[in-house]
């Protein structure tokens, strides 16, 4: 009976041996534990997909990412409650000092419903329609019917970084027109316009599709690559965001999302690389 | 014997415990959302921000926030007087012909339809509302998305509240009632209008204050249907904001005085339900001792 048991335990030691240096090696390349990324709903769509396949090549990491909107990602980094927060517009002067890393470019587009004959706006035009001054589509080509204005609500990202864009440029600044409608989301924001022939409003490119007609600004078509050429005039940065210079397995995570995999994720997704 | 006793005082003390925590919950909210827009009451003043009509918390270029809610509680009165408009008439109608009118066969597949109607979530209403409401308002004029397709939804999200609780109310009216009426030579409408009705007025009431508490308070499908633009609304066919799909709207992005702002908003919001209710309860009772 003892020395059964022990020939059985013996054949099990070439086993043992195996799974350690399987082990061994997977430490060496493959590495665990947590990353929380929190902040701009553009950004998040993006991460969750990085994260998705950062993931993949590493199981035992697990990268939960969620939203909040900028100024969560920016307050929650700060405070420590997550890993990374995601942000999609430069930070301001009264904000806390975090490490930004660029992730991507992202442009955003003004857009119509598809069967919108209007196919391009000036700067300036879209400017003046966002701010209340033009308010028919006959004044920029259309048909003679009211404008019907869509914007993102206060304090999104997307909404601050059209002001600062357009709004505010040339000065002095314009304010969105008070009588425009409002949605809290590129989603909602596409919904409506979509649904409506006469209406326009601003999303995020990544959010582009058939459902909306996406006007060439100043005779510049809003495509990813004269967004990367600096043509199109209305990009804005999205940033990961640490608060200090990241170590261990969140330096792992953006350097994969920064590197030549997480780049091509990022074009793949309708937003611009950065190089 | 002693036993009994025991256990009759311990129960006694569990309910005690269950009745304080609702009540130290409602307590927390209370203490919570007024003590989180103390900073914004007294960065705005109090008239500022019930009177003023220009909110915009995030200026562009160098102006600065302005924080006036006169737009969004002209907004939540609109929808909601607007709101109880339709759906008192046709909840009360629905209620006689469920309770008095209607033959029982009919009954029995009404009224399991009302219940549910009860139970569906705000969002699915602000769905529909958003596919079919607002197209065919667009098709009348303006954007769609307005005070009209706010008004139309929250009606039918409180009639059927509405019809279940007068329902009942009028079928706790005695039969002797209705029986004497009749026997005094009453036609039924007569019967129904002049006797029936006023008997069950206090819990017609109470169901359409619970109506109003809900129309008051309703967030999700607003934000779908109503427009939120920041203007006062001129006609029905104008965008509105009202209160509580303000809230909604912003709080993923605020922070600062924008944040204490938007539980002020909720402060004025509160005070609104209570008046509510304690309206509701003077109605109870005024309808008891009658």
């Amino acid at each position: 009976m003892k020395v059964n048991s022990t020939r059985k335990w013996a054949s099990l030691i070439p086993l043992v041996l195996l799974l350690a240096g399987l082990l061994l090696a997977a430490c060496g390349k493959q590495v665990s534990g947590t990353v929380t990324v929190a902040g701009s709903t553009t950004v998040q769509p993006l991460a969750e997909l990085l994260a998705d396949e950062f993931t993949g090549q590493n199981p035992d990491v697990e990268v939960t990412v969620s939203g909040g909107g900028t100024s969560v990602g920016i307050t929650s980094v700060s405070n420590g409650t997550v890993d990374i927060g995601a942000a999609s517009r430069e930070l301001k002067s009264d904000e806390p000092a975090l490490v930004e890393h660029l992730l991507a470019r992202d442009g955003i587009a003004v857009v119509v419903a598809p069967g919108n004959p209007v196919t391009g706006l000036s700067k300036v035009q879209v400017r003046d329609i966002f701010g209340g001054v033009i308010g028919n589509w006959k004044d920029v080509g259309g048909p003679d019917h009211a404008i019907n204005v869509v914007v993102r609500e206060s304090g999104s990202g997307t909404r601050t970084a059209f002001e600062e864009m357009v709004m505010a440029k040339p000065e002095p600044a314009v304010a969105l027109a008070s009588t425009a409608l409002e949605q809290n989301s590129n989603g909602g924001v596409k919904q409506v316009v979509g649904g409506d022939s006469y209406a326009i409003g601003f999303i995020s490119f990544g959010y582009i599709d058939g459902t909306v007609k996406a006007l060439s600004i100043d005779g510049v078509a809003a495509t990813a690559d004269s967004a990367r050429n600096g043509t199109y005039p209305i990009v804005r940065p999205l940033y990961f965001l640490t608060k200090a210079e990241p170590e261990g397995l969140v330096k792992e995570f953006i350097e994969f999302c920064l590197g030549e995999e997480g780049q091509a994720i990022v074009a793949e997704e309708g937003y611009i690389s950065v190089d | 014997m002693r036993k009994r006793y025991l256990i009759d005082r311990g129960s006694r003390g569990v309910l005690l415990v269950c009745a304080t925590v609702s009540v130290a919950v409602l307590l927390a909210i209370a203490v919570f959302i007024f003590k989180e827009s103390l900073s914004a009451f007294g960065e705005i003043g109090l008239l500022d921000f019930l009177l003023g009509t220009k909110w915009d918390p995030n200026p562009v270029g160098d102006a600065s926030p302005s924080y006036g809610i006169l737009v969004m509680i002209v907004g939540t009165v609109l929808v909601t007087m607007g709101a109880l408009i339709i759906a008192i008439p046709l909840g009360l109608g629905c209620a006689v012909l469920l309770a008095d009118v209607a033959p029982h066969r009919f009954r029995q597949l009404l009224r399991p339809a009302v219940e549910l109607l009860v139970g569906i979530p705000s969002v699915v209403y602000g769905l529909v509302g958003l596919v079919l409401i607002v197209p065919l308002i667009r098709q009348i004029g303006g954007p769609g998305l307005s005070l009209a397709a706010g008004i139309i939804v929250l009606a039918a999200m409180i009639m059927p509240t509405i019809v279940s609780i007068s329902e009942d109310s009028i079928k706790a009216v005695p039969r002797a009632y209705r029986e004497g009426a009749l026997a005094l030579g009453a036609t039924r409408w007569q019967a129904i209008w002049r006797v029936v009705l006023p008997a069950a007025r206090s819990g017609i009431a109470a169901s359409i204050v619970l109506g109003m508490g809900r129309a008051v308070g309703e967030a999700m499908a607003m934000v779908m249907v109503v427009g939120m633009a920041k203007a006062m609304p001129n006609s029905p066919l104008d965008p509105a904001r009202p209160m509580a799909p303000s809230i909604a709207l912003e709080t993923n992005y605020a922070s600062g005085t924008h944040l204490s702002a938007l539980f002020a908003i909720g402060v004025v919001l509160f005070l609104f339900i209570v008046i509510l209710n304690s309206v509701a309860i003077v109605v109870f009772k005024r309808g008891a001792r009658a």
